[in-house]
């Protein structure tokens, strides 16, 4: 198997995989479940498309930001679905990303473009 | 719903098998969840978008990786990277380089605005052997003012001319041509002015537009040239435009055009015809339609001037039809060679990826077990092959870009376009399609093929790659088509090679050994008078005869083959004849000692001598084939004849000289002595060809020549300077070209025959090692493994040479117009055909069949 690469290596992350990744870190979800979750979390701002979703799922299976698990059955889950889990890869990567926000954020601050905490 | 998955189809299918159904879940889920046609709507759209976005992204993503793989894939196998990549590149150099110059030549507008509405118009005087005659200007003169079908309609003719004002005296061609030759053409100057109407009227001043190469070479570029003065034969010129750098016409070479002015006895007499005729077509106007309203027009001119026109049509064809049909032939007998040389390409890279996709079964078993769909792996093969194909395309043109030059022979000179195709992106378009055709056809045979076989039955322990029964009769098929399409290209090559040196073979009439031709025109009116340029050809020829290493040395009209008109009617014994049924005969005038110096022979009277001039009775010397003619078998001597403007008494006759050129008939010849002609008559003939015969290498003398002619007249130019033989190979350069093109075609065709069969055999050896181990074993002599191989081999051949054998027939029935004095069904080409292929064939066999004789059973047995 492969090294894994830094996190770093995959920032600037695309948007909607760092969508998923937040909704992913709060425990396993099947797609629809992010959908939802996405657009209930910007309220109504992002709804992924279901091509965006499952490209980027694709993507992030490949490049081991998470993973497929089997639906857990006391969780009440949809057995017809499919479930997706972050890895600790994944999660640093959705953190180094989010620190990389903070610190465009921090800049904007500085140079007065911005006066309060978003 | 049904939308919904019509969508998903844009995805790709290992994406679709993934994910199909969830996305459809997903979208069902909201579907419920949207209430009211407003949420509908926008779901839609939102869906719709989503799909158009990402399912191409998708699809790219793919393809970057396939490529990505291929490459990989490729490098560690770079031999047969390597030979794959030159198969093909051959394959659609040679196809680029034909259809470039077909295209450039049959099929590609020409450079002129609307071209399809552009006309030649000719006499067609078929009757005598004449069906594009140039026209008389009386003639032309009413054909203008009669016709309504044309817009504009101008007539011009090639001349060529010295220009004195640009440094040294400069021997050019040109035209001269009726004002409204641009306007027709539709092409204005690129600087100054054209011609225009206003200039062919008389006294008005003498125009001279100049072409773009004549401007930069001579002029400097200058923009002050315009209004410049120059002596175009003598007479003040003022130049006032320079043409377009393209533009080409008449020919490629025409250097100046000034305006067509006619005198008294031109505007008169209708049976000299000697003016080109081109007219644009009015918009709406078919050619049928000009056709009818000339041919009308024709039968009132054969009325009124029964004499001159009787039996004389008017031919209109479109300016691209001037290609001769035989420079068609040939282009098209080549990109019918191309297309076999692509398409043997095409079957070897086939059988090529075939072999390999087949050797790689195991590896695609694993694939295929461990996820990978069917779908995934023909695309990743195609992908593969797509590289592979375009990696040879890129190749194939680069090398097309530096080989079209060389077969630039082919462009006929007399099309009004540039020399050679260049390499634009019309080229390299038509070159990607054949890159794209190559690599889709081809490549999706093989993915398909292995894609099928890829199954778990590929990871059997022992599984054999290419055995499997269809895939050996599909090479099998292949080899047999590379066999059959190889001998069909060997008789095409064959019969045109002899063909060619049929013609190399043809006695021209003349001794082109140690001959060096040069032209030294004289400018008029100075030379006007017979006597001043008589003592012109006198200085020259005495002082180039004391050259040492100078035989014999005389001047003529123009040198065969390089002047091929010149026709004249004529009338012998006193028989008046109307002039269009009227024999012709080829007139040209000579100074004494021609005959001796190109070595026609005399065959009975006398050379012209020093007392044949003006005053005396006027004398010719004709060929044999006038002779036989007039009075076959009879004595000649002393008969009369008339013919341009002169009664002759026949004192001499002499060898037939193919005038005309190596492959044609030329009329017979009738020569004068140029000291007998009137002061400023038959002028267009006055003598400028000198001909030296030598002692060694005649371009060794080209100084000391030089020298001679500036003595007599340093305002002469001297231009033209080559021996005599490239003359006559000038007559057969396009033929050459062509054969060794088709030459070459042919050596790679078979090559790559030999080369399909070998690896062929090769494989099946290798695939069956077990197989032959075990007949070993059970006791199968070496002879008997060798003959097993061979005659597999052998029997590949003979079943594409027996195919082959009955396409040859047919293709060198459809080149019968491009052969010489060959038979096309001549047997000793086929036979010495199919002999080269069985060579073929046994040098593609032996090695694989050697190899077979050295399995060792024991070994083969072991590795089961």
């Amino acid at each position: 198997m492969d090294l894994q690469p830094v996190p770093e290596s995959l920032l600037p992350l695309p948007p909607a995989m760092f969508h998923i990744l937040l909704s992913l870190a709060e425990g396993d979800r099947h797609g629809y479940a992010i959908i939802q979750d996405v657009s209930a979390r910007t309220d109504g701002e992002v709804t992924l498309g279901a091509g965006t979703l499952y490209r980027s799922i694709q993507r992030m299976l490949e490049q081991e930001l998470i993973i497929e698990v089997a639906p857990d059955p006391s969780e009440n889950a949809d057995e017809r679905r499919r479930y997706y889990r972050v890895t600790p890869f994944g999660r640093s990567v959705a953190r180094a990303e989010a620190e990389r926000l903070a610190s465009l954020v921090k800049l904007a601050r500085a140079s007065g473009l911005i006066t309060r905490k978003a | 719903m049904r939308w919904y998955h019509a969508l998903l189809r844009l995805y790709p299918q290992s994406f679709q098998a993934e994910y199909g159904d969830e996305m459809a879940a997903i979208f069902a889920a909201r579907l419920r969840g949207a209430a009211g046609w407003q949420p509908l709507l926008s779901l839609w759209l939102e869906a719709t978008l989503d799909a158009v976005v990402n399912a191409p992204a998708l699809h790219a993503d793919l393809l970057a990786q396939d490529v990505r793989l291929a490459a990989r894939t490729l490098r560690r196998t770079p031999a047969f990277a390597a030979a794959a990549v030159l198969i093909a590149a051959l394959g659609i150099g040679a196809t680029t380089v034909t259809f470039g110059v077909a295209d450039h030549v049959l099929i590609r507008p020409l450079p002129f605005p609307d071209p399809d509405r552009l006309v030649k118009l000719y006499q067609d005087q078929t009757f005598r052997g004449y069906p594009r005659m140039e026209v008389s200007p009386p003639n032309f003169l009413d054909w203008k003012r009669d016709s309504r079908s044309f817009e504009r309609l101008a007539a011009y003719t090639a001349q060529s001319a010295t220009l004195v004002g640009a440094g040294e005296p400069l021997r050019m061609n040109g035209a001269i041509a009726t004002g409204d030759l641009f306007a027709t053409l539709g092409v204005p100057a690129a600087l100054g002015r054209g011609l225009t109407t206003a200039d062919d009227r008389d006294g008005a001043e003498r125009v001279l537009v100049i072409s773009h190469r004549l401007w930069t070479t001579q002029f400097g570029g200058q923009s002050s040239t315009i209004g410049q003065s120059v002596l175009l034969d003598d007479n003040p010129h003022v130049i006032v435009g320079v043409m377009p750098p393209h533009f080409n016409f008449p020919s490629r070479e025409a250097a100046y055009w000034a305006p067509l002015r006619l005198n008294a006895s031109q505007l008169e007499d209708r049976t000299n015809w000697w003016l080109h005729g081109i007219g644009r077509l009015k918009t709406g106007v078919t050619l049928t339609e000009a056709r009818a309203e000339m041919n009308t027009i024709a039968v009132q001119l054969a009325q009124a001037y029964p004499a001159a026109n009787e039996r004389n049509g008017i031919a209109v064809v479109t300016l691209r039809d001037e290609v001769s049909w035989r420079s068609r032939q040939m282009l098209w007998a080549l990109a019918g060679a191309a297309l076999c040389m692509l398409l043997i390409a095409c079957t070897n890279l086939a059988s090529l990826l075939l072999s390999r996709a087949l050797g790689r079964q195991r590896e695609l078993a694993v694939r295929a077990a461990l996820g990978a769909g069917r779908e995934r792996l023909v695309r990743q093969m195609l992908t593969e092959n797509l590289v592979i194909a375009g990696l040879g395309g890129a190749l194939g043109s680069a090398a097309a870009v530096v080989a079209v030059p060389l077969v630039a022979r082919l462009v006929p000179t007399t099309l009004p376009v540039p020399e050679s195709p260049g390499m634009d992106l019309r080229l390299l378009i038509g070159s990607l399609g054949v890159t794209l055709v190559t690599g889709l056809v081809f490549g999706t045979m093989p993915a398909l093929k292995v894609a099928a076989t890829a199954t778990l039955a590929g990871l059997r322990e022992g599984a054999r790659a290419g055995t499997g029964r269809a895939t050996e009769r599909l090479r099998s098929a292949l080899v047999v088509a590379e066999v059959s399409i190889s001998l069909v290209l060997l008789v095409c090559a064959a019969l045109l090679v002899q063909s060619l040196w049929r013609v190399q073979d043809v006695n021209p009439g003349f001794d082109t050994t140690g001959v060096l031709t040069m032209r030294t025109a004289l400018p008029v009116p100075k030379y006007e008078p017979t006597q001043s340029r008589e003592r012109f050809y006198q200085q020259v020829l005495s002082n180039v005869r004391s050259v040492p290493g100078v035989a014999q040395a005389a001047y003529i009209s123009f040198l065969p083959m390089v002047m091929r008109g010149g026709i004249w009617p004529v009338t012998v014994d006193g028989r008046a004849e109307d002039p269009n049924s009227a024999h012709t005969a080829s007139l040209r005038l000579v100074t004494a000692g021609f005959f001796e110096t190109m070595r026609v022979p005399l065959l009975t009277g006398r050379d012209f001598q020093d007392r044949d001039v003006q005053g005396a009775q006027r004398v010719a010397i004709v060929s044999q084939s006038f002779v036989d003619r007039h009075w076959p078998g009879q004595d000649a001597l002393g008969r009369r004849v008339s013919m341009a403007f002169a009664d002759l008494t026949i004192v001499g006759v002499v060898g037939d000289v193919k005038v005309r050129g190596l492959e044609r008939d030329s009329e017979p010849q009738v020569y004068m002595p140029s000291a007998q002609v009137a002061d400023g008559s038959l002028m267009f003939y006055a003598p400028k060809d000198l001909v030296i015969r030598t002692h060694g290498a005649p371009m060794a003398l080209v100084p000391a020549v030089r020298a001679a002619v500036a003595s007599a007249d340093p305002q002469v130019p001297v231009s033209d300077i080559r021996p005599l033989s490239d003359v006559v190979e000038d007559d057969t350069a396009a033929r050459s070209v062509q054969v060794r093109v088709l030459a070459a075609f042919t050596a790679m065709a078979v090559a790559l025959a030999a080369a399909g069969l070998h690896s062929l055999l090769a494989f099946t050896v290798s695939a069956r090692t077990q197989e032959i181990g075990v007949r070993m074993a059970l006791g199968a002599t070496r002879a008997r493994i060798l003959r097993m191989v061979m005659v597999k081999g052998l029997a590949l051949a003979a079943m594409g040479t027996l195919a082959g054998s009955l396409l040859a027939i047919w293709a060198a029935g459809a080149l019968r117009s491009l052969l010489f004095g060959v038979d096309p069904w001549e047997p000793t080409v086929y036979l010495a055909a199919i002999g080269v292929c069985a060579g073929v064939a046994l040098a593609g066999s032996v090695l694989p069949a050697l190899r077979a004789t050295r399995v060792d059973p024991i070994e083969s047995l072991r590795a089961e």
